[in-house]
This record gives C-alpha cells, sequence and structure tokens, in this order.
C-alpha cells in the first residue's frame, strides 16, 4: 500500500513539468496551428536560465522562486522573439515547413546553450526550506515534490481563469475553435500570436525551472522533452489543456509505476499509451478533430512529368560516373559517397510516401533501422551470406510497415505525425533495452561483407546497384498506376472512392512499399559502417530524411536526390571544418526555408517555369 | 435502375432526410429539386455510399447497395459529379480520364507501365466528346472551373456508368455555360441510355432537360412528375415562392 501511494505521489510531481511544457505547446497549436519543435529547447533554455538566476541571486526561498519566475519570463519573452522575427513569415507556408523551420530553431539553440553554459550537466540546489522530506506511512517523500505536485493544478487553475474570464482569454478560445475568425483578427492577429506564444514559451521555461531542483540542466533535454510534451498533447488532444493535464497524468503515473516494477518497460510505455489511446480516440482524450495537414501546399498541384530522353541520359551518366568514382577519389571521399548513395534511398522512400502519398511519416527511421538491425542480426548470429541477410531487411522493415500503416491510414495531421514518430521511438528504445539482442548502447559490431564484395570498388557497386535499382522502382512506381491511384487518394480522395479505387488500402500498400525501401537503405547502411547501433533508429535520423526530402522539395521527384546530397555534404564538410555545425546547418534550414519554401529543385523548375523536374 | 424506398438520414436533431421513396428507370433523366437545405446533398450522398441511411433501401440495377461504400457502388456502374467539381490537381486532364479508366478495370496496383501510356485512344474519345480534346495535357489544377467540370463529366463516363448522379453540375458556372453542360450530359446520356438523377438550382436547365421532376422540401418529397404538372402544383409554388406565380418564371433558389 505504501509503495502504491509513494508511487503515485512520485508519477502526479512528475506530471506537473509535463503538463507545463505540453500546456504550452498546445496552447500554441490551438491559434497558430504551428506545431513547434522548439518547445523543447524554451524548456532546456528555462532549466539554464534558472541555474543562471539562482545562482545569482541570493540563496533562499526568495532567490529561489525570483530565478524560477524570471527564468519563465525571460523564456517568454525569447518565445515572442522567435515567433516576430521568424514564425510569422511562415503562417501561410505549408506545416511541414513550418516544423522544418522550428528544428533549425533547435539546431542554433543547441549550440547556443552550448556556448553559453558549457557542455557539463548543471544541478541547481535547492533553497533549504524545500530541501527536507515528509513521512508518508513510513516512507519519506521529498518535500519538493509535494510542491510540484501543488504546481499542476494551480498552473490548470490559472489557466482555467485566463481563458475564461478574462477578454483576451476568451479571444484565444475563439481562435482555437474557429480558424476564420483569427483571419479575421487583421492586424490584432499578429498581437495575439505574439502573446500566445509568449505565454506558451513561458510556460515551458516555468516547466524547465521548475524541473532544476530534480534533474540537471544538460543539453539533451529539449528533444528528450518536446518527444514527451508531444506525447502528452496528442494524447490529451491537440488544443485542450484539460486533455493535456489528464494525460500527464496518465503518462506519468503510469512511468513512475513502470520504473518501479519492470524498468525495461518505461521508455516504450508512453509510445504505447499513446498508440493505444489514438487507436481508440483519434484524436486523443478531449481532442476534436482537426483539419488534415496541407503537405505541400498548392505546391503539389503541379503536374509531374516522366523523365524525357535528356534527363534519362543524364541519369544514365550520373550513375556511370559514380560506378567508376571509386577509381579516382579516396578512402575518405568514398565513404561519404557510399553515405550518400544509401541515404538517397532513404529519402525516396520517404518522398514516396509524402510526396504521391501525401502521408508525412517523422518516424521513418523505425524502418531503416529494422531493415538494419535484421542486416545485422541475420550475419551475426545466422552467419547468412550478405546478400540473403540484405532480403530479410526489406522483409522485417515491411512487416512492421503493414502493422503501422494500417493505424496512419486511418489519422490526418500532426496525430499521424505523432504515431510514426512514437514507433520509431518504440523501436529506438527496443534497441537499447533488449541488449542481450541487439547489444544495447554498444549496438552490434563487425558487420562485414562478404569476402567477395571486400574490395571498394565491388563493394560500392553493390551498393550502387541495390540503391539506383531501389531509387528506381520508386520512380516508375510514381508514374505506373499505382503511383496515380496514390496521388488520386491524396488529390480528390472522393473522386478516387467514386471511381472504385479505396484511398485507405492505397495508403497503406505505399506505406508497406516505402518502409521496405527505407529497411533495405538500413540494411546497406549496416553493412557499409560494419555495424548497427541505436542511433539509426533515432529521432535525429527521421529528421535527418525529413530535411533531406524537403531540401530537395516533396512536390519533385529528383528533389530527395538532390536534397540527400546538399544535406550530407553540408553536414559532412561543418562537422569536418567547424565545431558549431548544428549552429550553421540550422541557420541554412531556417533561411531555405524562408527563402524556398518548395525546396530546392522545386524552386528551381518553378524559375524554369518547366515541370519536368 | 434505381429504387429508393423510405430513406432517412438525421444529423443530431436535424433531420436532413426522411422518408423518401422513389424510383429512376433506365436510361431516364430525373431532376431532383428543393431549395437551399432541402436534403439533396444529402440524399446523393447516401445514393452514392458517402452516408450511410438510418434507414431505408436503396436497390441499383436489382442490387441492394444500401450501406456499401463508394466504391463498391461505383463498381455497380453508377457515376457520380461533385457540387464542387472534384479532379486531381497534380495530373494533367487526359491523365484524370486515364486514372478513372484505370480504377474501372482494377488496374492500379501496377508498378511499372506508365500510366499515361495506358488507355489513351479511350481517353482522348471521352475527352472529345465533352469537348476537352484540345486541353487534354494541361494540368486539371489550372483549368477555368466550369472545364473542371467537364472532365467531371469525362471521368464519371469513363466508368461505363448505367446512372449518373450529378449534384448541381452546373453550380459556379456562367449562365450560358450551364445550359450547354446540362445539354452536353443529356445528349450523351440519351446516346448511352445512361440514367440521370440530377440537382439543380436553375429552373431553365431543369425544365429544358428534366423527363421528371421530384420536389424535395425539409427532407420529404413533396411532389413529382412531369415538369409540367410539379410547375403547376400549388404546393411547390408555396415553397418556392411562397406566392402563386408559377414557378420557372423567375430563377428560384440560389
Ligand atoms: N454533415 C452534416 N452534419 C450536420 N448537418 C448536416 C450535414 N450535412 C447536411 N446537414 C444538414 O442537413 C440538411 C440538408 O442539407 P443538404 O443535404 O446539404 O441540402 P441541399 O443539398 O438540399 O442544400 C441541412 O439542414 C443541413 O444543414
Ligand atoms: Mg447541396
Amino acid at each position: 500500500m505504501d509503495f502504491i501511494v509513494v508511487q503515485f505521489l512520485n508519477g502526479v510531481a512528475s506530471a506537473s513539468s509535463l503538463f507545463l511544457v505540453a500546456s504550452g505547446l498546445t496552447v500554441i497549436f490551438g491559434v497558430t496551428r504551428v506545431v513547434n519543435f522548439a518547445h523543447g529547447s524554451f524548456y532546456m533554455l528555462g532549466a539554464y536560465m534558472a541555474y543562471t538566476l539562482t545562482s545569482q541571486l541570493p540563496r533562499g526561498s526568495l532567490g529561489f522562486w525570483g530565478g524560477v519566475i524570471g527564468a519563465a519570463l525571460v523564456i517568454g519573452l525569447v518565445g515572442a522573439l522567435l515567433e516576430f522575427v521568424l514564425l510569422r513569415r511562415l503562417y501561410r507556408a505549408p506545416e511541414l515547413f513550418q516544423l522544418l523551420a522550428t528544428f533549425g530553431v533547435v539546431l542554433v539553440v543547441q549550440d547556443l546553450t552550448l556556448w553559453t553554459w558549457g557542455p557539463e550537466d548543471l544541478l541547481a540546489s535547492r533553497p533549504l526550506s524545500l530541501r527536507g522530506a515528509v513521512d508518508v506511512m513510513g516512507r519519506s517523500v521529498p518535500v519538493y515534490d509535494l510542491v510540484l505536485i501543488a504546481v499542476g493544478p494551480v498552473v490548470l487553475a490559472a489557466l482555467h481563469l485566463l481563458f475564461h474570464k478574462t477578454r483576451w482569454g476568451t479571444l484565444v478560445r475563439a481562435a482555437t475553435q474557429d480558424r476564420e475568425m483569427v483571419e479575421a483578427l487583421g492586424v490584432e492577429q499578429s498581437r495575439l500570436f505574439t502573446a500566445v506564444f509568449f505565454l506558451g514559451s513561458l510556460l515551458a521555461g516555468l516547466g524547465g525551472a521548475l524541473q532544476l531542483p530534480r534533474e540537471a540542466a544538460s543539453l539533451n533535454m529539449d528533444l528528450a522533452q518536446i518527444t514527451e510534451a508531444f506525447v502528452v498533447v496528442v494524447v490529451g488532444g491537440m488544443g485542450s489543456i484539460l486533455g493535456a493535464y489528464l494525460a500527464a497524468l496518465l503518462i506519468a503515473i503510469l512511468q513512475a509505476f513502470g520504473i518501479a516494477i519492470f524498468p525495461k518497460i518505461t521508455l516504450v510505455l508512453m509510445f504505447l499509451v499513446m498508440a493505444v489511446v489514438l487507436a481508440v480516440r483519434p484524436y486523443g482524450l478531449l481532442g476534436r478533430p482537426q483539419a488534415v495537414a496541407r503537405v505541400g501546399g498548392s505546391s503539389l498541384a503541379v503536374a509531374l512529368r516522366p523523365a524525357g530522353s535528356w534527363s534519362k541520359t543524364a541519369a544514365a551518366v550520373v550513375v556511370a560516373v559514380l560506378a567508376l568514382s571509386p577509381l579516382v577519389l579516396g578512402d575518405y571521399s568514398m565513404t561519404v559517397l557510399t553515405e550518400v548513395t544509401i541515404l538517397a534511398l532513404f529519402a525516396a522512400s520517404l518522398h514516396f510516401l509524402m510526396g504521391p502519398g501525401g502521408v508525412v511519416s517523422f518516424g521513418h527511421a523505425a524502418y531503416f533501422g529494422v531493415g538494419s538491425y535484421a542486416v545485422a542480426m541475420a550475419i551475426k548470429y545466422s552467419g547468412l551470406p550478405m546478400l540473403v541477410a540484405v532480403v530479410g531487411s526489406p522483409v522485417a522493415a515491411g512487416m512492421l510497415g503493414v502493422a503501422v500503416g494500417w493505424f496512419c491510414v486511418r489519422l490526418s495531421g500532426v496525430y499521424l505525425a505523432m504515431l510514426t514518430l512514437a514507433v520509431a521511438q518504440i523501436v529506438w528504445s527496443t534497441a537499447i533495452q533488449w541488449d542481450g539482442l541487439t547489444g544495447g548502447d554498444n549496438g552490434l559490431l563487425g558487420i562485414w561483407p562478404d569476402d567477395w564484395a571486400r574490395g571498394r570498388w565491388v563493394f560500392y557497386l553493390v551498393i550502387l546497384t541495390i540503391s539506383a535499382g531501389g531509387i528506381l522502382l520508386l520512380r516508375r512506381a510514381i508514374f505506373a498506376p499505382f503511383g496515380y491511384a496514390l496521388r488520386a487518394a491524396r488529390d480528390a480522395p472522393l473522386r478516387a472512392e467514386a471511381s472504385g479505387i479505396n484511398p485507405g488500402i492505397v495508403q497503406w500498400a505505399a506505406f508497406v512499399l516505402s518502409s521496405a525501401l527505407a529497411g533495405v537503405a538500413g540494411g546497406l547502411f549496416a553493412l557499409a559502417k560494419g555495424g548497427v547501433f541505436p542511433t539509426y533508429v533515432a529521432i535525429g535520423r527521421s529528421i535527418d530524411a525529413l530535411l533531406m526530402v524537403l531540401l530537395g522539395g516533396v512536390a519533385t521527384v529528383t528533389g530527395p536526390l538532390v536534397g540527400t546530397a546538399v544535406f550530407v555534404a553540408l553536414q559532412d564538410e561543418l562537422s569536418r571544418f567547424t565545431n558549431v555545425w548544428r549552429f550553421i546547418l540550422g541557420c541554412v534550414i531556417i533561411l531555405m526555408v524562408l527563402a524556398f519554401p518548395e525546396g530546392v529543385v522545386g524552386f528551381a523548375a518553378r524559375w524554369r517555369r518547366d515541370p519536368d523536374a | 435502375m434505381l429504387e429508393v424506398e423510405g430513406l432517412a438520414k438525421s444529423f443530431g436533431g436535424v433531420r436532413a432526410v426522411q422518408g423518401v421513396t422513389f424510383s429512376v428507370a433506365a436510361g431516364e433523366i430525373v431532376a431532383l429539386i428543393g431549395p437551399n437545405g432541402a436534403g439533396k446533398s444529402t440524399c446523393f450522398n447516401m445514393l452514392n455510399g458517402q452516408l450511410r441511411p438510418d434507414s431505408g433501401r436503396i436497390v441499383i440495377s436489382g442490387r441492394n447497395s444500401t450501406g456499401l461504400p463508394p466504391r463498391k457502388v461505383a463498381r455497380l456502374a453508377v457515376g457520380r459529379t461533385f457540387q464542387v467539381a472534384q479532379t486531381y490537381g497534380s495530373m494533367t486532364v487526359r491523365e484524370n480520364v486515364q486514372m478513372a479508366l484505370i480504377a474501372h478495370r482494377r488496374e492500379f496496383f501496377g508498378l511499372w507501365r506508365r500510366a499515361s501510356d495506358l488507355h489513351v485512344e479511350e481517353a482522348m474519345a471521352l475527352l472529345d466528346r465533352v469537348g476537352m480534346a484540345e486541353q487534354a495535357d494541361r494540368s486539371c489544377g489550372v483549368l477555368a472551373y466550369g472545364d473542371a467540370k467537364r472532365v467531371e463529366l469525362a471521368v464519371a463516363l469513363a466508368g461505363g456508368p448505367k446512372l449518373l448522379l450529378m449534384d448541381e453540375p452546373t453550380a459556379g458556372m456562367a449562365p450560358a455555360e450551364r445550359t450547354a453542360l446540362m445539354a452536353l450530359a443529356a445528349s450523351l446520356a440519351r446516346a448511352q441510355g445512361i440514367a440521370i438523377l440530377f440537382t439543380e438550382h436553375d429552373m431553365d436547365v431543369v425544365f429544358t432537360h428534366a423527363e421528371r421532376v421530384l420536389v424535395l422540401d425539409r427532407g420529404r418529397i413533396i411532389a413529382q412528375g412531369t415538369p409540367e404538372t410539379v410547375r403547376a402544383d400549388p404546393a411547390v409554388r408555396a415553397v418556392y415562392l411562397g406566392s402563386t406565380a408559377p414557378v420557372g418564371a423567375s430563377h428560384a433558389g440560389s
């Protein structure tokens, strides 16, 4: 009994900080419809800022609370500034580009934080008055936990009053419920949006500041927190604050018991909860249906044309040059080229789903990772020949795609993005926690090609043949009846249905094809790197794939290939010559989104007024 | 061809359609008219399978289609055009028709052959019939609205329908274009023995082309018969004008 009570209190205490961050995210989304990846960065900044302020201010309760509130206010201002400088230029851009831009902000903030506060984890000391513990049923519970337990409902009540008893709050609620009203606001709108960003970011900063005495401020808080906050928001229902609190409680309490009873399950647990909730209630506990995400906006309504004879010749020349490149390139360049070749297939597989399919996968690394682990395990544990092992990768990844795709074609917009992200996180934590099979954090090493393929030219030819074959298959599929049916289901689902097409089945099949080919890319990657690691499934890799596709342009067919080359070149060159590559990459992403919301190839195609891109 | 019996549908408290019974014979051109909100689109959406009726029965060509999804209804040789034209904006005009032909033949899982090489002649013949052959290679996303409606007609015909459901086929078009489009649809249908059920606000269009008229008001059929009998019906006049002037003397509805 005492165990249950103590774990319960522990869970409720953790729920508060999670709720603060999630409520900020949900308020911002509700009004502006921006899914703000940088929200996790504000949480992290809140913790760092609180560290600085509390260590400058005099010790004691006053200094502590002053520091916490000061940090929250500063972060609120930073959020308002971000809205004012960047995001307001993107409200008309497709949802995905907003996401991409906020991800650029995440990268920039990571390096700025590193410069300002250094790489060490920073732990603040609690003021004396909050240090003790209280005896609850024979076990001690920290006083600070009790304070946190109170904070959640207090903030919930304050937000309720703000939204129901003030004119401004009424405006916010109206804006959340009625998009057209927001458009009609005109000048008021931009002030409202800035204010909403201030409030939302303040809540994230407060969450980070309050978490500081429990958990050291560290540089990887941002992505960890944003993932959890997304799950909470999605489980609670986008735009619903009460929903966010209930979801935070549900998840934090389950986590608390999970850690105590079966520690291995904790990373997965939250995502399992989310998958179950979304399967039963596709709009979350208290959410309402939302409009479908505008994947590429109007830029998708461009007719795609198959390659003309000129383009075909050009493609053949590129492949021939690539095939001969091992004769002239050095080892380092070959490593990079191999990587680009494999990632191009990965990006093409995501593009197939996102572009023609209009289905955005935020966790495409799941299929890449499953493919790579399938190959690694087949070679390591069964000693299968390389090519046989590689055949296993699309099978394994495709089977995951069958399961996930079934859910995905029933969801849309942000919910779809979050479910795919959740699946990737489940695969990632499985890779880390099932160490008997996957080698855990250390991964599986010594996954080398068969003897006949060890020579660098032969090996590259194998990689090139399989990757180019996969890309060719996807290209053919785009211009074949299947790709047309997929675009039909995206462009006008009612018409597709009325013509005898089942849009759900077509999208599901596309999901499976795309995940299978992502799996092939993962399998090749394992061979090229000589091993597999959980980072292959990490959220960063899913984002990389999105960046490659979006940099090149969703509405074009060659786009993802160019995007891959640009992306790998940027990342690689930058990390070789500077230690602030995240900062630069983030700035480049932001500038690119501002300058070419249709992607590089999309922009070039429009510039030439030639849809044959 | 089409028999509807006791069809009903409510949205929350709103009884959009209640106890609607009628039939359409093979090759017959029938108009379903009524003021805004009368339940016409709701009827169409039930006939085509987009909405599941609360009660009632729909029989198409002798097969009970009640509750079937739109793609299964389409397989019973039912074509449909929408109140707001639904075309594939990322495809050319010809590809829109080709897609319909591919769908009709269930070839849409093909991964290798080019879709734009399939059924070219058939697609061009259909486009020729609706007068869109010259624009075959334009992107459907950039068409004038009236042209998109013509493409939609060609697409609906591609499935070889025996029954064509047209919800406000001329909405949003200029008056001259309206008459032309409906005349085109009617002549194509007569030539091939296709039955048409259409809704329309423009009474000139209705009385020129319909062989029979059904009048819907607040979810119920209040009159039906030849254009002449319906035009003279006092209940219809009351609904349309609140007066005794003959319907069609001015353009009713909106
Ligand atoms: N999806 C829906 N949800 C709620 N009410 C609806 C819905 N569709 C139609 N209605 C209501 O049903 C009635 C009939 O609408 P509709 O069939 O569109 O009429 P019409 O096409 O004749 O103008 C109207 O009162 C309308 O408000
Ligand atoms: Mg209507």
